[in-house]
């Protein structure tokens, strides 16, 4: 049977993933290495995952609010206030989410109108173009460069701005590149923002994980921008709970009852113990100085120096990555496309990384890895990749 | 003790082999501070010696090992020292502990068969005038030990490739 005239034409337009194809090629090969992953290697500390046991074992296997356990909420408005100065009500301004996927998606469905556009940082993580797509806006790709240390400017900004541009998508610290944005970059965007009467999803969920004495600043605590701010966090970097699926987001209290209106609607609430299990997270750290992240967060950096010190001794031209667990090397000088470069390195070095294109167009000529692998693995394929850019420059 | 000497030691617990120049990247300091201050670690006997993490019971060497709980009357002047220095000598000993709680000293042994553990307990230890009592209990199985987990559960389940 055809199923074409069935399928949805605006879901059927979007590519399948560039991480997909990867996938499939990586599974075939047993022994490769892979910095390929886009989570921690860390599990989740125990006392956090023995919050689950208890909970379980104690029959809490009911619904939750829609909006999430109020005890969490609480503990994520204490959170974003004693970490980034933001103030939000725990009742009517934070949505409990399944991870912080499901809080971009409820975001853009909740505010892309057909035909709006929305300004996607590019390269960026794989599922905001889509994102937009699937809720009837067009993503623009806002291009980001390696001269700029992959930060979006004010300019590019500008440059790409309609009187049909709505949103702004800013993900900092961010996945591929590893970018961050410093207070002052994010101010230049904020005036833009505020000129062109946008407003900003930022996802900050890699916010825990920013290295050599930066700091993140969240946009909405920026001036004037808590107004036209969604801020998207979750647990999955910062406390190593990927498979948990718990996320949230804080906004305007207009803006929240609306995407908690789909949120009801299509999910009803996030699993209960994984919400037990972030309230844990988030207890445990206000209580003990945030210290399991500190611990992973030292790890990461001592294994983001060893990967970037390896890219520039095998004449990578690598930026530094201050944030996330990933480096975005420039593979350009093998003369090698991104995927080459990756399908030729798995197949001959057993190592497997993500082309940069993965992540957007703009990623041409890059490639992501992530150093949330242990030490010794890292050095092996470091070791492996030095053989082969030497090949191949 | 500095932040650089608290990396090095997380670093070398983990893995004793990484060469200075791979520490002196990872931890951002210059090579000649590393070896600086794994120098002096080692000068102040805050490293002790770089040794591995065996797992003896995947091998073919054959050894029982025991905690033997003792009791004991300390001596004038030296306390328990003198006491454990005596019991920390004989080379079946592993480690040795002062503990609370309802006796005083916590003793590891190791020996290839039962009868030589037997026969530590009962010709060596026991008869040491300091010892009132022992009591001994054999090791039956290793799960964890210095924060490794002796069952292969660390196993990578992330997913290849994942965005």
């Amino acid at each position: 049977m055809n199923y074409d005239q069935y399928l949805n034409p605006r879901i059927a337009s979007v590519p399948p993933s560039g991480i997909r194809r990867f996938f499939d090629l990586a599974s075939t090969r047993k022994n490769a290495i892979s910095l390929g992953v886009g989570e921690p290697d860390f599990k989740t500390p125990y006392m956090i995952r023995n919050a689950a046991i208890n909970s379980l074992v104690d029959g809490e296997t009911q619904y939750t609010a829609n909006r999430g356990l109020p005890e969490l909420r609480q503990e994520i408005a204490l959170y974003l206030k004693g970490r980034y100065q933001l103030s939000y009500d725990w009742n009517s301004q934070i949505l409990v989410t399944i991870g912080a996927s499901e809080a971009i998606d409820l975001a853009l469905r909740a505010l892309v109108s057909d035909g709006d556009e929305v300004l996607v940082p590019d390269p960026s993580y794989v599922s905001y173009a889509p994102g937009v797509v699937f809720a009837g806006g067009t993503p623009v790709a806002v291009t980001t460069y390696q001269k700029d240390d992959f930060r979006l400017t004010a300019d590019s900004l500008e440059k790409a701005i309609t009187p049909r541009s709505k949103l702004l998508i800013l993900p900092y610290p961010n996945n591929p590149t590893g970018a961050i944005m410093e207070k002052h970059d994010l101010e230049q965007i904020a005036r833009v923002v505020e000129r062109h009467d946008l407003l900003v999803i930022s996802d900050e969920i890699y916010s825990e994980l920013i290295y050599d004495g930066h700091v993140h600043v969240s946009f909405a605590a920026l001036e004037g921008m808590y107004s036209r701010t969604i801020t998207i966090n979750g647990f999955s970097k910062a406390f190593a709970m990927t498979g948990w699926r718990v996320g949230y987001a804080c906004a305007a209290e207009e803006i929240i009852a609306v995407m908690n209106k789909i949120h009801q609607y299509a999910i009803m609430c996030a699993p209960r113990q994984g919400q037990v299990a972030a309230q844990a997270a988030l207890r445990q750290g206000r209580e003990n100085g945030y210290e399991a992240i500190l611990t992973m967060r030292d790890s990461y950096d001592r294994r983001r120096r060893l990967m970037v010190n390896a890219f520039r001794h095998m004449g990578l031209e690598c930026f530094e990555p201050y944030g996330a667990f990933y480096v975005f090397p420039s593979i350009r000088c093998t003369g090698l496309s991104s995927e080459e470069f990756c399908s030729q390195l798995l197949q001959e070095k057993d190592v497997a990384a993500v082309p940069g294109t993965a992540f957007g167009p703009s990623g041409e000529g890059n490639i992501r890895c992530c150093y949330a692998t242990a030490i010794d693995k890292i050095n092996i394929a470091l070791d492996r990749m030095a053989d082969f850019v030497s090949k191949h420059t | 003790m500095t932040k650089l000497e608290m990396s090095l030691l997380d670093l070398l617990q983990e893995d004793c082999r990484l060469p200075l120049e791979k520490l002196a990247v990872m931890t951002g300091a210059t090579l000649g501070d590393v070896a600086g201050a794994i120098d002096d670690m080692e000068k102040r006997h805050i490293i002790l010696r770089y040794s591995p993490m065996i797992n003896w019971d995947l091998t073919d060497r054959e050894r029982v090992e025991a905690m033997i709980e003792v009791r004991v009357t300390p001596q004038r002047d030296m306390g328990f020292d003198a006491v454990a220095r005596r019991i920390y000598r004989f080379d079946e000993v592993k480690s040795v502990y002062l503990m609370s709680g309802s006796y005083d000293l916590l003793v590891l042994v190791q020996a290839r068969t039962l009868k030589e553990l037997a026969s530590f307990v009962a010709s060596k230890l026991s008869p040491l005038e300091m010892v009132t009592g022992t009591a001994t209990s054999f090791v039956l199985k290793r799960y964890k030990e210095e924060g490794v987990v002796f069952e292969n559960e660390d196993a990578d389940r992330r997913l290849v490739i994942s965005p």
